[in-house]
């Protein structure tokens, strides 16, 4: 059963990489416009190329 | 528009010498919108960025600073189809964005270090042939991540507990931070003394379904706060500032004390003040419910809301709080708010019970245990399960559960709730009194007689009308089937419009100007004459009565509701309407004073008061009653005081608010009565001392999902209002 003492910190670091990812997310601003985000992602930015914004 | 708008006091210059505006967008409905806007904006010179935020409708442009009219953005929105409104974004509102910023994060850390425990305490709860040293390891582990977690998301209990211990209250924070803090502890000695039970993620769990009440209620009130900023900017208006002999487009909020104001015929007065030049009709209906005009000339006080009939006037604006009626209001509007009694919320009655009796209840396992023989570690260990079994999960998410599906079914129903307790208090209504003027009626004037006019003669008129910007002409042209002005129009200001219409002169305005000699006329309404090829019109404009009025008045009386008319206009103009709706009860020609004497004489006879009012007279009654409600179209200072706003021209929003709070309080009392058979089940089981942490983990979720399930009832049978708000 030893493996346990490298396997549970192991998956307790994957989810810790997971809230940090979350975080530094929601800090971004990502979750500002949430009914946005469902709609800019059919915007067909490829069709006629403009820059990204850096937000 | 010809003259230039001046927008620098909403543009935000930035220490990189940008500046930031921030405008509430009419009109923005799909995703192409957001594709269209925001490339149309950055084609302008000097637009660094432009990002529209559809959750909230709000565009943030920033530009260098110089290099553009801010007024253009504005333009080239209207050029484009949508209607751009700036402001400046409240105070509260930046606040409560960092507070549901700071709820999420505690969120997102709870709801991990309860998803990486739940494993491990699986394993520990599964494995019964597990060493005692791997489950002495994993409680170890589960210790690790708990700790801090518990010790960072439990902040915003722990605080609210300790401020209401402080201050000598208990809150339903108490118990809940009781029950943690000794679950923790509880769990950390008996983890150290390798025993089989901890319970670690009974603790973390509980944090984690709790914050889910408390983010969704934030998340909620935070919806219907966005949306009320933009309605206000929607509403405020611009004004004609004289600058030098120059005539400059000002936001409203820009106008400063000693400003001088043009105000043409047809517009609302942007800002108390005197007049200084000019003579005119103005309605102020909505400042004191009085529908008859009031003549003015120079010398005269008038205030911001009133309508300015007949002249262009030129206005002094006099400095804030300078106003006579205005102190007078605030004044009344300040006493009835401190004289008022804050009832007590139903979640803090329950739990003023609640708390002691869980504390008294686990003492006395405790020591019930320990005069029975028991060590003083297992007394111990029971009293801690009866707290951890007791927490009031179900009972913290009971009300806030319900109060947020209420609100949403209200917000889709067209009402925008001000206050977190309107809806405990809209259900506790059993008397309504109505302001008459802007609340049982329309707030603008409108056709009264169309039934009896030609159809034909009465959309010539209505088409001609568009051409004029008289108020009554306004109410006029709302007629009309297509909005298409004629050519040539002629204006004579005071007397009316002609036009020369299929070859013959055709006249709009008063009976003099019409040639017809002077026609006797109801109380209450104005006549407006039409004449074309020898045929002519009378058509009468008054108040109206909202199109529902009727009805929703004969369905608030079959809730058992008592209804009221109280009204600052003439007693003459308050039959009709209180005969139409059928209220036996009113009165008119009241002052704001009288309204609340009335209101509190109801008060004495331990009647609830749902006052429904939108002029700055009802501002005192509003606050002064158990609950209020406003239109939308209320004066600024009446809004402020109500409790909810409804949207739209139907009543019908006074009547599903009602219906949903009604709905909302009886589930209310449903949770907290599961709450209680919760309860009464679990707690005999901790009392014994069979709690096990599995069984705690179970009962705990179970009675939280039930809750919450049951909450979702409360939008069932709502339809949604015609005019979506934003």
């Amino acid at each position: 059963m030893n493996v346990l003492v490298y396997l549970i910190p192991m998956a307790v670091g994957l989810g810790l990489i997971g809230l940090i990812a979350f975080l530094w997310a929601l800090k971004s601003g990502q979750y500002s416009d949430v009914d946005g985000a469902a709609l800019r992602v059919l915007q067909d930015d490829d069709i006629e190329p403009r820059q990204h914004e850096s937000r | 528009m010809s003259e230039t708008l001046d927008l620098s006091h909403y543009a935000k210059p930035a220490a990189d010498g940008t500046c930031d505006l921030e405008l509430a967008v009419e009109g923005v409905h799909c995703g192409a919108c957001i594709a269209r806007i925001e490339s149309a904006v950055k084609k302008l010179p000097g637009v660094a960025d432009a990002r529209l935020n559809f959750t909230n409708r709000r565009l943030h442009v920033s530009w260098t600073e110089g290099a553009l009219e801010p007024a253009r953005i504005i333009e080239t929105l209207e050029k484009i189809g949508y209607h751009g409104h700036p402001f400046v974004p409240l105070r509260a509102e930046q606040e409560e964005a960092a507070e549901a910023r700071r709820l999420t994060r505690y969120l997102a850390v709870a709801g991990f270090a309860a998803m990486n425990v739940m494993l491990l305490s699986v394993s520990v709860w599964a494995g019964s042939d597990m060493t005692p040293s791997t489950r002495d390891f994993f409680h170890w582990a589960s210790a690790l991540i708990v700790l801090p977690a518990a010790a960072y998301a439990g902040q915003p209990f722990l605080k609210s507990a300790w401020r209401a211990l402080r201050s000598g209250a208990l809150n339903m924070d108490v118990p809940i931070s009781v029950g943690v803090i000794l679950a923790l502890v509880m769990s950390l000695a008996e983890t150290a003394k390798h025993a089989p039970d901890a319970y670690f993620d009974s603790a973390i769990m509980l944090l984690f379904f709790l914050l889910v009440g408390r983010a969704l209620e934030h998340a909620a009130r935070r919806k219907t706060r966005a949306v009320a900023g933009n309605l206000a900017a929607l509403k405020s208006d611009t004004a004609h500032r004289l600058t030098g002999g120059e005539l400059v487009t000002v936001p409203v909020k820009a106008l400063r004390g000693g400003d001088r104001v043009l105000v043409k015929p047809g517009e609302r007065f942007p800002a108390d003040g005197t007049v200084v030049g000019g003579g005119s009709e103005i309605d102020e209906s909505v400042i004191t419910g009085e529908t008859a005009r009031r003549a003015v000339a120079s010398g005269a006080r008038v205030y911001a809301g009133s309508l300015n009939f007949n002249g262009a006037l030129t206005l002094e604006v006099s400095a804030a709080g300078g106003g006579t009626l205005i102190d007078e209001i605030e004044r009344l509007v300040e006493k009835a708010a401190s004289s008022k009694s804050r009832s007590l919320r139903l979640a803090d009655r329950a739990a003023r019970v609640y708390a002691p009796m869980v504390h008294v209840t686990a003492a006395l396992t405790g020591i019930g245990w320990w005069l029975a023989g028991a060590s003083l570690h297992d007394a111990l260990v029971t009293a801690i399960a009866v707290l951890i079994i007791t927490c009031p999960c179900a009972l913290s998410l009971a009300i806030p559960a319900v109060q947020v599906v209420a609100s949403g079914a209200l917000f889709r129903a067209g009402v925008i709730l001000n206050a977190g307790d309107a809806v405990e208090r809209l259900a506790e209504a059993d008397t309504v009194i109505f302001d008459k003027t802007g609340t049982l009626t329309l707030p603008e004037p409108r056709v009264v007689n169309a039934g009896s006019v030609d159809p034909d003669l009465l959309q010539t008129a209505a088409r001609l009308a568009l051409s004029s910007r008289h108020p009554l002409a306004a109410a006029l042209a709302r007629e009309a089937a297509s909005p298409k002005p004629y050519d040539g129009v002629t204006e004579e200001p005071g007397q009316g419009v002609r036009a020369l219409i299929d070859g013959a002169e055709a006249r709009l305005g008063s009976a003099a100007f019409c040639g017809l000699a002077n026609i006797a006329h109801a109380p209450g309404s104005s006549l407006i004459v039409f004449t074309h090829r020898g045929r002519s019109a009378v058509i009468a404009i008054a108040q109206k009565l909202r199109p529902d009025a009727v009805e929703v008045t004969a369905r608030l009386r079959l809730l058992g509701l008592d209804l009221r008319i109280l009204s600052g206009d003439r007693p003459e103009s308050v039959r009709p309407v209180a005969e139409a709706l059928g209220i036996a009860q009113w009165q008119g020609g009241l002052k704001p004073a009288d309204k609340i004497a009335l209101i509190e004489a109801l008060k004495q006879e331990g009647r609830r008061v749902l006052m429904v009012g939108d002029g700055l007279n009802d501002a005192p009654s509003l606050a002064a009653a158990h609950v209020s409600l406003s239109p939308i179209s209320a004066a600024d200072l009446a809004q402020a005081q109500s409790d909810a706003v409804f949207l739209g021209e139907r009543l019908g929003p006074v009547y599903d608010a009602l219906r949903v709070a009604r709905r909302a309080r009886r589930l209310m009392k449903e949770n907290l009565w599961f709450a209680g058979v919760y309860n009464a089940v679990a707690v005999p089981v901790a009392i014994a001392g069979l709690v096990t942490p599995l069984f705690a983990a179970l009962a705990m979720s179970a009675s939280s999902l039930t809750v919450t399930l049951n909450a979702l009832r409360a939008a069932r049978g709502v339809r949604a209002a015609p005019e979506q708000p934003s």
